[in-house]
């Protein structure tokens, strides 16, 4: 493959740059997917790293959007120059557990350095989320967000709906677009981001019902699809109707639906927490509300599940890297650092500590809203329905899925055959990943 | 060994050769696990659907896109041979296209047509159009083509320019004397005279359209909706880099190859031979 050559060449290159300017200290590379805000954090945080000892230096290096970054990783191992943290966003974490051969346990790496990794001082929900399913912690939990409900306060006023009560459940968020819309209060009234994350990955988490198989693949082994149950089925189908008319808008994949609520055209939307800041830049007069639940669903609201990226180490690299490397977890470990990460980011903190000590400073009574992405992931106790999900090949399935719900919400298929088709194409597709 | 064997050697034979033996492996991601699977990757990818529909997709949209971004330069070419003033400025402001990159003609486009906030997406809605290339794989289809032919117009009008010029003033005087109309002194000779102009340009067009439009695809659609504008070129990038299956691609990618031959091949045989180059 040449692209590979090629990537692989580059970084080659790259690492050859950063390790001639090396001295007496250790270098230690970050390959990170963040841009805009997120990327000063990177470099604030690494900056007041190496300022904070001298044994390492700690080297970010943005390496393109989180599909890229992956890719960039991937060829560089393969051409034996794999930095030593890869940043891979959760969608690939699949991905990089079945490369046992190629990564370092983020449990080793503390422990080989010397330090007690205490797990339970990390929210629950995200370290399960980054463990192998005896409970080793695989990758480091560094940017984690949960889908929640925001809403345009000034077209709720003009639809005649509660300001201050936004919907939660999925049929009463259906009455106030459809109010929305026939009020012409906007144009359409509900949009949503990632309807493949929001929509089946959290919806069956939120309402404790099975995605998949295996513990929704955390088990591993032989995974099957679960989402066209009747539960997923009759959400569709009400999302479909709403299609037709345009109460519902359909915006893209990923989170170019955030442009249409941005515009003032939907009323209602639902989107990760991490995009909180352009909502917050944009002046709109918004609200926020939990995740939208299913009344039919006996458990609901369950919990959500961790989106966003974690930390990956490379293994076959120096005791001397390893070192460094943990020493850069412990740091990123301090309440401290954590509480700046949550509250510039937008996105959730991974220590219980930093969570405390945030709720402490009045930070979430000036900031209302800020704190249920928190409370939805760490309400319950997660069930096997709702700890995340994990195949070694989600990005494709996800594509499955996405084409899929496309051709149902365009009119030329119902739910029932949308999901039906996307559980048998996305099965095949799994079986065969599994075979590699 | 002659310079531009070696990079020959380098710059083509070995990558191909790579991609040949990658197309025969089994893989995951990271290299770990390898097997060796003759033509099975070639055997799934031939039967898969999803191929099928890319080839039909990047034919449809090849020959479109050649088609549109042709007969439009021709015309645009022939109208600014008739201009008596500022000849020099029309031809610089239609050659000015040809400097964009194809991922940014592909963003300008897909915000002039974006259904929120695009403005000639506005007009079409006024106009009673239901315009929606997010859903709609026609619309997509259609804003696809218009992006990759408007990005290719101008180097083709320049051709034509430069062909137009070439064509004797006298044969056309002549006709003309003769009491040959304008259509007609197009058709009869204008047009003849161009056809090397012509063929060359049918060459250049369909490979941009086939290989060249990646950026464009990557841009205004990603393949969607469905995979309604998934081109054979996308699929091996959406395959190899997205969904990693490394495999499929690199078969993929060989089976493209093995297309450009072929394509190059009758073309220098077969249409070649109708052209004449007076």
């Amino acid at each position: 493959m040449k692209f590979f050559g090629f990537a692989a060449g580059a970084a080659a290159t790259l690492t050859l740059l950063s390790t001639t300017s090396a001295f007496a200290v250790t270098q230690i590379s970050w390959w990170h997917a963040m841009t805009g805000a997120n990327a000063e954090v990177v470099d604030k945080i690494s900056k007041d790293f190496n300022a904070s000892q001298s044994d390492y230096e700690l080297v970010p290096v943005f390496k393109g959007t989180y599909p890229e970054t992956l890719n960039a990783g991937i060829a560089a191992f393969r051409a034996g120059q794999a930095p030593d943290i890869l940043q891979v966003f959760d969608v690939g974490t699949g991905v990089m557990m079945a490369a046992e051969g190629a990564i370092k346990p983020v449990a080793e790496v503390m422990t080989g350095a010397g330090m007690t990794f205490d797990k339970s001082q990390y929210l629950p929900g995200i370290v399960g989320y980054y463990s192998k399913p005896d409970g080793t912690m695989l990758s480091f939990p560094y940017n984690s967000s949960s889908p929640i409900l925001y809403y345009n306060k000034d077209i709720f006023q003009k639809a005649g709906l509660d300001v201050n009560n936004p919907p939660k459940t999925w049929n009463e968020v259906w009455e106030a677009a459809k109010k929305i819309k026939t009020s012409g209060a906007a144009s359409c009234g509900y949009t949503s981001t990632w309807l493949t994350w929001i929509h089946l990955e959290n919806f069956a988490a939120w309402n404790d019902v099975s995605w998949a198989t295996q513990q929704n693949g955390l088990a591993g082994g032989d995974v099957e699809l679960k989402i066209n149950a009747p539960i997923f089925v009759n959400h569709f189908q009400a999302l479909a109707d709403l299609a037709k008319d345009g109460t519902f808008k359909y915006g893209g994949r990923t989170s170019e639906a955030k442009q249409i609520f941005l515009a003032g055209e939907c009323g209602i939307f639902t989107e990760s927490s991490g995009g909180f800041g352009d909502i917050v830049k944009s002046g709109m007069n918004y609200g926020i509300g939990q995740l939208p639940y299913d009344s039919d669903a006996k458990g609901a609201p369950q919990n959500t599940t961790p989106g966003g990226a974690s930390l990956w180490v490379f293994g076959a690299k120096s005791d001397e890297q390893y070192k460094g490397v943990a020493a850069f977890f412990a740091y990123l470990s301090k309440t401290d650092v954590q509480e700046y990460l949550h509250q510039k980011s937008g996105y959730l903190p991974v220590t219980l500590a930093a969570y405390e000590a945030t709720k402490k400073s009045g930070f979430y009574d000036k900031n209302p809203g800020r704190e249920t992405p928190i409370l939805q992931m760490t309400g319950k106790a997660p069930t096997d329905n709702s700890k995340g999900v994990r195949l070694p090949n989600l990005p494709q399935v996800r594509d499955i899925q996405n084409e899929e719900l496309e051709k149902m919400l365009a009119g030329q298929q119902t739910a029932q055959q949308a999901l039906d088709n996307a559980v048998t194409r996305g099965n095949a597709a799994i079986k065969e990943a599994l075979e590699n | 060994m002659a310079p531009q064997l070696a990079i020959t050697l380098v710059f083509f034979y070995w990558p191909a050769g790579q991609a040949l033996y990658q197309s025969m492996l089994r893989q995951d991601p990271f290299g770990l696990r390898t097997r060796f699977v003759w033509f099975a990757n070639f055997r799934k990818v031939l039967a898969d659907p999803a191929y099928l529909n890319s080839i039909q997709v990047t034919v449809v949209f090849s020959l479109a896109t050649a088609i549109v971004a042709m007969v439009v330069a021709l015309l645009l070419a022939v109208m600014a041979e008739k201009a008596v003033r500022g000849k020099g400025l029309y031809r610089t402001l239609l050659i000015w296209p040809y400097a964009v990159a194809p991922a940014i003609a592909g963003m300008l486009w897909l915000f002039l047509f974006n259904p929120s906030i695009g403005s000639l997406a506005y007009v079409l809605r006024s106009l009673g159009i239901a315009w929606d290339p997010l859903l709609n794989g026609t619309h997509a289809m259609i804003l696809l083509v218009s992006a990759a032919a408007w990005k290719q117009i101008s180097y083709n009008f320049l051709f034509f320019v430069a062909g137009l010029q070439a064509v004797p003033k006298t044969l056309i005087e002549a006709a003309a004397m003769d009491g040959a109309g304008e259509t007609k002194r197009f058709w009869t000779i204008v047009f003849p005279l161009l056809a090397p102009t012509t063929f060359f340009l049918l060459v250049v067009n369909t490979v941009y359209a086939l290989f060249d439009t990646f950026g464009i695809v990557h841009a205004v659609t990603g393949g969607g909706p469905g995979k309604a504008t998934e081109t054979l070129v996308y699929k091996v990038y959406n395959d190899g880099f997205v969904n990693l299956i490394l495999g499929d691609s690199a078969a993929q990618s060989v089976i493209l190859m093995a297309i450009v031959i072929a394509l190059t091949a009758i073309q220098f045989r077969y249409v070649e031979r109708k052209v004449h180059y007076g």
